[in-house]
C-alpha cells in the first residue's frame, strides 16, 4: 500500500536514503556508525562525487563500511588506513579518498600513520568516529577513554595516573600545517547530527579543492560498550563525552580560520639565558 | 682472488634454466652500476608508477636513486615515516592499480611482515626489494642471507606464500626485477626479490639498456565505482567457509606457481661427486670454491635455486644422485639447507657451511669444509 493509499493524500519525501547507501547496517543499536554512514553518503551525492570516491576502510566495528556503503573500498590493517590512502590518492590524483577510522585504529595503533599523514599535507580526508571505546572486541579502553570510565580493561575506571589521560587527537593536528580543515563534531542529536553534516561536506570539499589534508572528528556513542541503553549513551555523548571534547570548527585554512601556532622563541626560555 | 661473476653465455658447462624463464645474457663490458642502484632503474625502466621506502643501510641507495628519479618521470615517491607505513602505502597503490616497488632491508622487512599477510590474502601484486643484512635484532649492517626463512617460510601471519627470487649478481638483479613485476601481476602476489648488503653495496658492469614492460588494465582495481558495481579490495572473510574457500584459491595459485615458476641455474653438475648449492652472494664463493675444487681433482659442481620459493627440488634432486655429498653454503647458521634436505630426502648426506653476522665463507673455508664432508683431511683454513 502506497502513502497515498493510506493517507488519502498525495505523498511527500520526508526522508530519501541515499543510494550510496546500499545496505541495512548491522550495527548495534543507538550505535552512531549508522548515523556517520548516512550522513557521508549524503554528502558525496550532493557533491556528486560517489563515483570517483574511494573508501579506505579500517579494523574495528566500521570495518564492514564497504557492505553498507555502495563504493570502491580497500581495506587497510588495523591502524594503517592513513598509509592505505597516501598510497591511493598519490597514485589517483584526480580521485576522491577517505578514510574511515574509529578511536583505536586511529588514536591507538594508527598515531603514527595519522600523524604523518596530516603532517604531509596528504589530500585525502579522514572520517574519524570517536566513542571512546574498543567496541569490536568487547569495550575494552581507548586513548579517547574519559578519566574514571569503567570499561572492561578499566574495571576500576580509567586512572590516569597508570593509564595516561585521553589524547585529543583533532587539536594535536590541528598545529600541523599540512591540515587544511579540522573539526569535532557529535551526533548527539538532531541539530548536532546537521553540524556534522555540514563539516563532513565542507571536509570533502577542502580536498576537491585539492588543498591538502581534511578531518572530521565525529564524537559518537557505544552503547553496548559503555553499558547503557541508547537514550542514556546519548544522553552521556551530549554531557561529559561533549564537555571533554568540545565540537566546533579547529581549522579552516581556506577561510582563514586556524589556531595560533606557538612560535619559536615566543614563548620559551632561550637555553643562553639558563634553564 | 677476485670473485667476477661472468654473464651465463659465457659460463662454461652451464645447464640453463628451464626454456622460457629468462636467464642473464647481458655482455660484460657496459656501465659500471652500484646494486642499489641498478635495481632502482631497473624498476624505472620496468614502468614502476609508484615507490615508498625509508632509508635503511645497507638499501639507502635504492631510496635515494627514486627520490630523484621518479618526480623525474612523473610518478609517484614517497618517503614514508616508517617501513610498516611505506608498504601500506604500496597497499593503498597496488589496490588502485600502480606497479610499486617497495625496499628494505632485514630490521625493515620485519616490520613489512604485518602488511605481506593483507596483501597476499588481498591478491595485491608488490615487489619488495631485501637487500640482507645481518640479523637477528639491530644486527649488523654486514651482508648476510638470514631472512631466508622469513622470505620463504615467514613474515606475516596466516596461509600464504610468495616467490622470491634470488640474484647473484647485479646484471641478473635488472632481469630479475622486471621479472618479478611479471610474477607479481601475473598471480596478484607480492614478490620478494632477496640481495644482500653485497650485492646491494657492490658495482658491477651492466648492459646499459633496461627492459620496459607492458602493462595491463586488471578488472579489480579501484578508481571509483562510476557506472558500475563497487570493487572491494580486501582479506576479510568473516565466515569459515568462506575464508577456507579463499584459501584454496590461493593455494591453487601457489601449486601453479610451484609446478611452472622453479628457476635455477647449474654449474659443472655433469658426473659432479660434490653438489654445492648455494643462492646470492654465496653463490659466487660457491662458484670459486667449485674452480678449485676441480683444481684439486674434486668434481665439483654449483647448483644456485634462483626461485628460494618456489624451491627447484626436483631439479636439484635430480643433479645429486650420484653424488657422495650436497653442501649447502649460506651466509647464515643454516636456512636454506633444510629445503635442500627436502628435497634430496635422504637419497645424499646433505652438509652445511656458513657464516653468518654480516661474515662471509671464503672459497677456502668450502673447499675445506668439502673434504671434510667427503671423508679427506682438510686443512682448518677460513
Amino acid at each position: 500500500m502506497t502513502t497515498e493509499q493510506m493517507t488519502g493524500q498525495e505523498g511527500r519525501t520526508i526522508y530519501r536514503r541515499p543510494l550510496l547507501l546500499s545496505n541495512p547496517t548491522s550495527y548495534c543499536p543507538g550505535c552512531g556508525h549508522g548515523i556517520v554512514h548516512r550522513l557521508v553518503a549524503e554528502v558525496l551525492e550532493e557533491l556528486e562525487i560517489g563515483g570517483k570516491t574511494i573508501l579506505v576502510g579500517s579494523v574495528g566495528c566500521s570495518v564492514f563500511a564497504y557492505d553498507f556503503l555502495a563504493l570502491d573500498s580497500v581495506e587497510s590493517p588495523h591502524g594503517r588506513a592513513a598509509a592505505v590512502a597516501t598510497g591511493v590518492k598519490r597514485y589517483k590524483p584526480d580521485k576522491v579518498v577517505f578514510t574511515y577510522q574509529g578511536d583505536g585504529d586511529l588514536a591507538a595503533i594508527g598515531t603514527a600513520e595519522i600523524i604523518h599523514a596530516a603532517a604531509r599535507g596528504e589530500r585525502f580526508t579522514t572520517i574519524f568516529v570517536n566513542n571512546g571505546i574498543y567496541g569490536m572486541t568487547g569495550g575494552q579502553m581507548a586513548p579517547t577513554t574519559l578519566p574514571g570510565q569503567r570499561t572492561t580493561s578499566s574495571p576500576r575506571g580509567r586512572d590516569v595516573e597508570t593509564q595516561g589521560y585521553p589524547l585529543p587527537v583533532t587539536e594535536m593536528l590541528s598545529l600541523l600545517p599540512g591540515v587544511q580543515y579540522a573539526a569535532r563534531v557529535s551526533v548527539g542529536d538532531a541539530g548536532l547530527v546537521g553540524k556534522a553534516k555540514q563539516a563532513i561536506k565542507r571536509a570533502f570539499e577542502v580536498q576537491l579543492e585539492n588543498r591538502g589534508f581534511s578531518i572530521v572528528e565525529v564524537l559518537s556513542t557505544c552503547p553496548v560498550g559503555w553499558g547503557m541503553t541508547p537514550t542514556d549513551a546519548m544522553t552521556r555523548l551530549r554531557g561529559a563525552v561533549m564537555d571533554a571534547y568540545p565540537v566546533g570548527t579547529f581549522v579552516d585554512r581556506p577561510r582563514r580560520i586556524a589556531p595560533n601556532l606557538p612560535q619559536p622563541g615566543a614563548s620559551h626560555r632561550s637555553i643562553t639565558e639558563g634553564f | 682472488m677476485t670473485v667476477v661473476d661472468r654473464p651465463a653465455t659465457a659460463r662454461p658447462r652451464i645447464v640453463a634454466s628451464p626454456p622460457g624463464t629468462g636467464g642473464v645474457a647481458h655482455p660484460l663490458d657496459r656501465v659500471l652500476m652500484k646494486g642499489n642502484e641498478a635495481i632502482a632503474e631497473a624498476a624505472v625502466a620496468a614502468g614502476c608508477d609508484a615507490y615508498f621506502g625509508y632509508p635503511i643501510t645497507p638499501q639507502a641507495e635504492l631510496l635515494e636513486w627514486m627520490a630523484r628519479r621518479m618526480p623525474e618521470e612523473g610518478r609517484v615517491f614517497v618517503q614514508a615515516e616508517s617501513e610498516l607505513a611505506a608498504i601500506n602505502m604500496a597497499l593503498g597503490a597496488a589496490a588502485a592499480g600502480a606497479r610499486v616497488l617497495v625496499s628494505s632491508s632485514s630490521p625493515g622487512m620485519s616490520l613489512m611482515a604485518e602488511a605481506m599477510s593483507y596483501m597476499a590474502g588481498s591478491q595485491l601484486p608488490v615487489v619488495v626489494v631485501n637487500v640482507q643484512r645481518g640479523g637477528p635484532g639491530l644486527g649488523s649492517i654486514g651482508a648476510a642471507q638470514g631472512d631466508y626463512f622469513q622470505a620463504t617460510k615467514g613474515h606475516g601471519h596466516g596461509d600464504y606464500r610468495v616467490p622470491v627470487l634470488a640474484p647473484s649478481s647485479i646484471a641478473e638483479a635488472i632481469d630479475l626485477v622486471r621479472d618479478s613485476f611479471i610474477l607479481a601481476e601475473r598471480y596478484r602476489t607480492p614478490v620478494i626479490l632477496l640481495a644482500d648488503g653485497i650485492l646491494g653495496q657492490a658495482m658491477e658492469p651492466v648492459a646499459p639498456t633496461f627492459r620496459t614492460l607492458e602493462k595491463s588494465t586488471p578488472d579489480w582495481t579501484l578508481d571509483g565505482a562510476e557506472n558500475r558495481t563497487p570493487r572491494v579490495v580486501k582479506s576479510l572473510h568473516l565466515r569459515p567457509e568462506d575464508l577456507e574457500q579463499h584459501d584454496l584459491e590461493l593455494q591453487a595459485v601457489y601449486a601453479e606457481i610451484e609446478a611452472t615458476e622453479q628457476r635455477w641455474a647449474g654449474e659443472q653438475l655433469d658426473e659432479a661427486e660434490v653438489v654445492l648449492v648455494a643462492y646470492g652472494t654465496a653463490a659466487r664463493v660457491a662458484r670459486t670454491a667449485v674452480e678449485r675444487l676441480r683444481d684439486e681433482g674434486i668434481k665439483a659442481g654449483l647448483f644456485r635455486p634462483i626461485t628460494l620459493w618456489p624451491f627447484p627440488s626436483q631439479p636439484l634432486r635430480e643433479v645429486a644422485t650420484g653424488a657422495k655429498a650436497v653442501m649447502a653454503v649460506e651466509m647464515s647458521a643454516g636456512q636454506m639447507v633444510e629445503d635442500v634436505r627436502l628435497a634430496i630426502e635422504g637419497a645424499v648426506p646433505v652438509f652445511h657451511h656458513g657464516r653468518t653476522g654480516g661474515m662471509v665463507p671464503s672459497p677456502d673455508g668450502v673447499v675445506d669444509a668439502v673434504k671434510q664432508a667427503i671423508g679427506m683431511r682438510g686443512e682448518a683454513r677460513r
